[in-house]
């Protein structure tokens, strides 16, 4: 980058500075539509595989959140093995990895990274190196949340 | 049944853009947002707020990252209810259970079946 700005005139230079203050800002409108679509696309998917669920294997409305969970995290070790969850995480940014199909994709990408250092040290030492901090703060805070609740009802009557 | 996939596209797409415009807006990483949303799944589940989320929008609730921080809370009070205080260490992973086993499960096959690009 450098050694293209040295061999372009005054001018040149001068249009790549304002072309680059402009690129800077991030398109925050687009991004966020761009993540609204397609996190709503995974949720319809999820949404017809929670129905899948119900109809064939007798789940009801409140426990197919489990196995609709698993199956997209299913679905992420496929999109993720075969590379195309990268792609659509460069386009829909934060529609990508905040469903749980993201939660999936930070494992299992982890883990086929670190697969060339053994299958005990590698994939087994940093399958959670990504993924770790969601589950470490979504316990703790779940402990806390539960634990204040618990105590209210034994104490407070509540 | 078409109105069900309706409300989970709407929902499901603002958690993302709440999650897009911590990215860009707050700037943090997405380690640091994807915490942050499942503390906040936690934190609404404790108020009990989640869960009328869930009837309303299905998988658009459940889905969403959020959603680990609520059964993580759910499956600990669920516990709680029937064991008392050590009910909330027992019951933590008891409605989350297939969202880790899954992740580990298939990780570890996804190690096996593919290969490192680049």
């Amino acid at each position: 980058m450098a050694s293209k700005q040295k061999k372009m005139t005054p001018q040149q230079q001068n249009y790549q500075q304002l072309q680059q203050k402009h690129e800077l800002k991030r398109p925050v409108l687009k991004n966020c539509l761009k993540a609204f679509i397609v996190g709503g696309l995974f949720c319809v998917v999820g949404q017809a595989v929670s129905y899948f669920y119900i109809y064939f294997f007798n789940f009801t409305e409140q426990s197919v959140g489990n196995p609709t969970v698993a199956t997209m995290v299913f679905f992420s070790m496929l999109l993720t093995g075969f590379g195309v969850y990268d792609r659509i995480g460069q386009f829909a940014g934060a529609g990508s990895a905040v469903p749980v199909t993201g939660f999936g994709n930070a494992v299992i990408s982890a883990c086929i990274e670190h697969r060339t250092e053994g299958f005990v040290l590698g994939v087994g030492g940093n399958m959670f190196k990504l993924a770790g901090s969601v589950i470490l703060f979504g316990v703790f805070s779940a402990f806390v949340v539960a634990l204040i609740k618990t105590i209210l009802k034994i104490w407070g009557g509540l | 049944m078409f109105a069900m996939f309706f409300w989970a596209f709407i929902v499901g797409g603002l958690i993302c853009v709440i999650g897009q415009l911590l990215f860009d807006v707050a700037k943090l990483t997405p380690g640091h947002t994807l915490s942050l949303l499942v503390v906040v799944g936690a934190v609404l589940d404790g108020f009990g707020l989640y869960e009328p989320l869930m009837d309303f929008a299905g998988a658009g609730a459940t889905i969403p990252i959020t959603s680990f921080g609520n059964s993580l809370v759910h499956g600990a009070l669920q516990d709680a209810n029937k064991h008392g205080i050590i009910g909330v260490l027992t019951g933590m992973f008891q409605v989350t259970s297939s969202g880790i086993s899954a992740a580990i499960v298939f990780g570890f096959l996804g190690a096996l079946l593919f290969k490192p690009k680049g």
